[in-house]
């Protein structure tokens, strides 16, 4: 039995079953992290040894009917900005190289109340900071469809770890596209939810006012029951939202009849690879066979979300990012002359190219003189294109849009030119800057093989209509394994 | 480039920021963020008169703890992560001359 | 003819809460724990901790700005304010900026001239930094956090103050109102109330105001008139020589009387304040500031009205005694046991600001109890002891917070009222000093006073000196 490429729920209910054992779950990820993760570079961290005392205690509460949800024993990898007691949590930077937080997220304590197995932490984009997960200070992950190519970022290291099946799903964070166009890229499932669900305490701040923590996975109805495991009212979090239902797992029909989807033409003109273009069309035609009522209309603004999103983004990781000074954790320069001199030596020597450059840019749009000029406009923008999305959902329950205008570019294409870089996120940042949620589903490949993500946006706590959709659609399709998995005995098929 | 960032410029955003930057990290900076505003300019072409700005997406408010004491003396595995401790307490270069 | 200058002053004074916890979360206030033993994920600014607002320090900072007038912001905000230093562990404070919860209030100040409004221009919430330790044998610093987190008022007047005098009245009435309010202990010494002055200087009968200087480290009222001397000296110096004004931090070192600026080259003074993302706004809806209000306590003013109804005291003893809220909280338990308020009132205003001024104590630091006060009063009153005798029992109270009952039966300090015992000794004084005794015949009514002394001598205090005279004039009749 080939328990990695199970999905999580299947994996959960062979080993409530007593089919397998969570020990063995285990035991298959090591072997196939073993396989495969010298090349794709997916984890920052893994501790085999815990992961099997903890998978052996999971065990006996399952057989004692102690543990009985749907995750229970499955192994998980958690992207490396949610932090872990006792274990590393780096952000893939140098700054917290050595970093063992006192305290677990509680996004991650919510999973482990469900019976998750953590295996390791997840590669990315440091401080989440990038679409290619090449920023990291641990090297670069790679993308298991094409390792030539990036898996997409930041959780480029969850959702290419989920598509390698190095573990049975993931955690991922996103701020403007972070787990979405990942996802996307690696022909993966992957949810951003809306705003305040789950629980940013322990998730290390990139864009408070953007973050939020998300499942990546094969397939929607783990998506739909990892995130009714992760979600929950946190007094800790003061945005976190009491919301009326944490049930999310009962929207998995297969009905979309007289579901009204809104097709932003703004999203579907230049800029769109017409591959990606075409398979996204023929999404919205599968759905639309199924019932669901498709129109053009047009969404507005989508030019400003990318400025807007990064002067916010940036603005609140040059002030989230100022307590990584070398004095409580982390990094500190082996030499300096005095406080400051400390404060800057460390910084500079521990944060990488692409962080600097943001921190930069949000100290500056902050400066005084400057404030009202970029700081306050983007936050004008912002509520602008809240307003055209409230605008949108009052004639449609779903947006569908890709996730990315294109497939996974080439490894080491995108950083020389950053202002295309942050182009990327086009499709992404404005569901971030209006808290909607939004979710990637694999809807094809292109001519080079690379996996292609359609995007679904609902209203805010409309979660159950994207899932819906996403649920009736997928099962029009099969999941579609990576050539990396599917030849797992082959050493020499992959490529180095 | 419209926007030129001067060296003064960078070497002010690098106290705010606490980043030293070499000069060649420093010209690549200026060009960096000269691009980047030119870029962000673009929503100076957004009509935004009588637009409130917002900053929190949903109207939520007063949150609250109230006022009893939860934390135990965590000070051990606090200090654990410290480059530098002394008794008890993070220890920084002189902070006074 | 030398230009006549006019200073102006304007006040920021910081003031610790009086919460059990700090403002984001749920450490300890208390004081004089081991360095970092009050700390948490959010008080040391561990990655991925997030605050959450106690709710007592609004209801404070609220309370605050009802009792000086201002008008309360039902909608306020947090911002982020911007600044590396080892104290601050997130190198950002949480304060407010653009949305403070109260705006234009004022308290009003006797001064030698009448009352003075002094402008409140706005009170906001905001949280304290940590302690930096100097280590005494390395070349470092210790960052302690345990008052990292300690709520903070921060309150900003209005540039209403024209010299020390007027700032020192007004820093004492500010005090005893947030005092009343229990809003805080307002210790200048322990730090829980600091001020900080800005401070300029113009020409008499301008209306334009001078650049100001900013200026820190002033930890008693003396040391506050000093820097204000100090510094208007500077300025005007400056000013005559044609020099100018640099607005500037300036921190005072009391020991030296003078001041220095703080700015380096690393301090850019430009704090990138924006919404804290983390902390959603506060609404103060009507019914809770009613309910705020209706908590008020009685503050000073009322005070004074009510004791003169109920109590029928004098105003100087009214307002001695409500001077301090301590004072005024002890004279209003004893009057309550013991239903004699103008007896409770001489023993305040007569022995205990004798012993305080004796033991160089403030109001705050009294600690003897109404019901042993209360019982003093009684002694007396039921004349089991004399009042020299009940003197010296306040001040075992005053200083242990002895019970007077015990004290006076383990010590036999009952006045002797055995009349037999009494002429035994009143007869030996008649004996023993012939000469007095024949001045007293001879007219001499001084003699009688020396004789009662003798009496109260030999009896070691314990006599009822009323009892003495009369029994002393009729055995020499």
């Amino acid at each position: 039995m080939d328990l990695m490429s199970l999905t999580a729920l299947e994996l959960g209910r062979k080993i409530k079953e007593g089919e397998t054992t969570a020990v063995e779950a285990v035991e298959a990820a090591f072997a196939q992290i073993g396989k495969v993760d010298q090349t794709l570079n997916c984890y920052v961290t893994t501790d085999k040894d815990a992961a099997l005392k903890d998978a052996e205690k999971i065990q006996k509460k399952i057989e004692a009917g102690e543990l009985t949800g749907p995750l229970a024993g499955v192994p998980v990898a958690i992207k490396d900005n949610l932090c872990t007691e006792g274990m590393n949590t780096t952000c893939s930077s140098r700054i917290l190289h050595n970093f063992k937080p006192t305290y677990t997220a509680e996004a991650v304590l919510n999973l482990k109340k469900a019976g998750a197995v953590i295996l390791g932490k997840t590669n990315m984009d440091e401080f989440a900071m990038g679409s290619t997960t090449e920023t990291s200070f641990y090297g670069p992950t790679k993308n298991p469809w094409n390792t030539e190519h990036v898996p997409g970022g930041s959780s480029g290291g969850s959702c290419a770890a989920v598509a390698a099946e190095e573990c049975s799903y993931a955690l991922g964070s996103d701020t403007g596209g972070s787990i979405r166009q990942p996802s996307s890229f690696c022909g993966v499932t992957g949810m951003k939810p809306t705003y305040g669900t789950v629980s940013r305490y322990g998730l290390i701040a990139y864009g408070s006012s953007l973050d939020q923590i998300g499942p990546v996975a094969k397939d929607v109805s783990d998506c739909a029951a990892i995130l009714e495991a992760i979600a929950s009212y946190d007094p800790k979090d003061s945005t976190s939202i009491r919301r009326k239902s944490y049930d999310f797992t009962s929207a998995l029909t297969e009905d979309v009849k007289g579901l009204r989807i809104g097709i932003p033409r703004d999203y579907f003109g230049e800029g769109l690879n017409p591959e990606v273009k075409e398979h996204i069309l023929e999404a919205a035609k599968t759905l639309e066979e199924k019932g669901a009522v498709l129109e053009e209309f047009d969404l507005s603004l989508v030019e400003y979300a990318i400025p807007a999103y990064y002067i916010i983004a940036s603005a609140e990781a040059s002030s989230n990012l100022a307590r990584f000074d070398g004095v409580k954790y982390g990094y500190r320069a082996e030499q300096y002359e005095g406080l400051h001199n400390m404060y800057k030596k460390s910084r500079s020597e521990g944060f990488g190219p692409e962080v600097k450059r943001r921190i930069m840019l949000g100290s500056f749009v902050l400066s005084s003189g400057y404030y009202d000029a970029y700081y306050i406009k983007a936050l004008k923008a912002k509520a602008l294109i809240k307003q055209a999305f409230d605008r949108a959902f009052s004639k449609y329950d779903l947006i569908l849009a890709p996730a990315a205008p294109t497939t996974a570019p080439r490894c080491g294409e995108s950083l020389s030119d950053p202002i295309q870089m942050y182009l990327g996120d086009i499709y992404t940042v404005s569901v971030n800057l209006a808290g909607l949620p939004g979710m990637t589903v694999p809807c094809g490949r292109d001519k080079k093989g690379l996996p292609i993500g359609m995007q679904l946006i609902s209203d805010c706590f409309q979660e159950h209509k994207i899932i819906r959709a996403a649920y009736t659609f997928e099962k029009t399709r099969t999941y579609e394994r990576c050539p990396l998995v599917q030849t797992p005995d082959q050493k020499g098929a992959i490529k180095e | 480039m419209a926007n030129i960032i001067s060296d003064e410029m960078i070497e002010y955003v690098g106290i705010l920021a606490k980043l030293e930057l070499s000069d060649e990290e420093k010209e690549q900076a200026k060009q960096d963020m000269g691009n980047m505003l030119d870029y962000i300019d673009m929503l100076n072409g957004l009509d935004t008169e009588g637009v409130e700005p917002m900053s929190h997406v949903f109207p939520v408010h007063n949150v609250f703890r109230e006022d009893v004491v939860e934390n135990a003396d965590e000070r051990d595995k606090i200090l654990a992560n410290a480059p530098a401790a002394k008794e008890g307490a993070f220890k920084v270069p002189k902070t006074v001359e | 003819m030398s230009i006549q200058y006019e200073t102006v002053i304007g006040l920021e004074v910081h003031v610790e809460l009086a919460t059990k916890t700090k403002i984001f979360c749920g450490c300890s206030t208390a004081f004089g724990g081991a360095p970092n033993t009050h700390t948490c994920p959010v008080c040391t600014g561990m990655p991925g901790s997030l605050p959450v607002l106690n709710r007592q320090v609004v209801e404070y900072a609220a309370a605050v700005g009802l009792a000086t007038n201002c008008t309360i912001n039902q909608h306020c905000k947090f911002d982020r304010k911007n600044y590396f230093y080892p104290d601050n562990p997130q190198n950002y404070q949480i304060s407010q900026l653009y949305e403070p919860i109260c705006r234009n209030g004022y308290i009003e100040i006797d001064t030698a001239s009448g009352t003075k409004k002094i402008g409140i221009h706005e009170i906001h919430m905001e949280e304290d930094a940590g302690k930096l330790i100097h280590d005494e044998w390395e070349d470092c610093s210790l960052v302690d956090f345990n008052r990292s987190g300690v709520p903070l008022i921060e309150i900003v007047s209005e540039p209403d103050m024209r010299n020390a005098e007027e700032v020192i009245a007004y820093l004492d009435k500010l005090r005893l109102i947030i005092q009343y309010l229990g809003a805080s202990d307002c210790k200048l010494q322990e730090g829980s109330m600091r001020a900080d002055v800005n401070l300029s200087v113009r020409p008499a009968g301008s209306d334009v105001l001078g650049t100001r200087t900013e200026m820190k480290n002033l930890n008693s009222f003396k040391a506050i008139a000093r820097a204000i001397e100090g510094e208007r000296e500077r300025q005007i110096e400056l000013l005559s020589m044609g020099r100018t004004v640099t607005q500037e931090t300036r921190r005072w070192d009391d020991n030296k009387e003078a001041s220095y600026a703080m700015r380096s080259k690393e301090d850019a003074q430009d704090y990138r304040y924006f919404p804290e993302p983390d902390l959603v706004p506060v609404v103060i809806s009507d019914e809770w500031l009613a309910s705020i209000k209706a908590r008020q306590p009685e503050l000073r003013t009322q005070k004074l009205i009510r004791y003169k109804k109920e109590f029928d005291i004098p105003d100087y003893d009214a307002n001695i005694i409500t001077s301090a809220k301590r004072m005024a909280d002890i004279f209003e338990a004893t009057t309550a046991i013991c239903g004699k308020p103008k007896k409770v009132s001489n023993w305040l205003m007569v022995e205990t600001m004798r012993l305080m001024k004796e033991h160089e104590m403030e109001a705050d630091e009294l600690t003897f109890s109404p019901e042993n006060l209360a019982k003093l009063i009684q002694l007396t009153d039921e004349g089991t002891i004399n009042s020299s005798v009940a003197k010296e029992v306040f001040t075992k109270i005053f200083l242990e917070n002895t019970d007077p009952e015990q004290y006076v039966e383990e010590q036999g300090l009952k006045t002797v009222s055995d009349e037999g015992a009494l002429k035994e000794v009143i007869r030996k004084v008649i004996t023993d000093h012939p000469q007095s005794v024949a001045d007293y015949r001879s007219g001499k009514e001084k003699a009688l006073g020396f004789l009662v002394g003798q009496t109260m001598k030999a009896m070691k205090g314990k006599a009822d000196p009323q009892a003495v005279n009369q029994i002393l004039k009729g055995e020499l009749a």
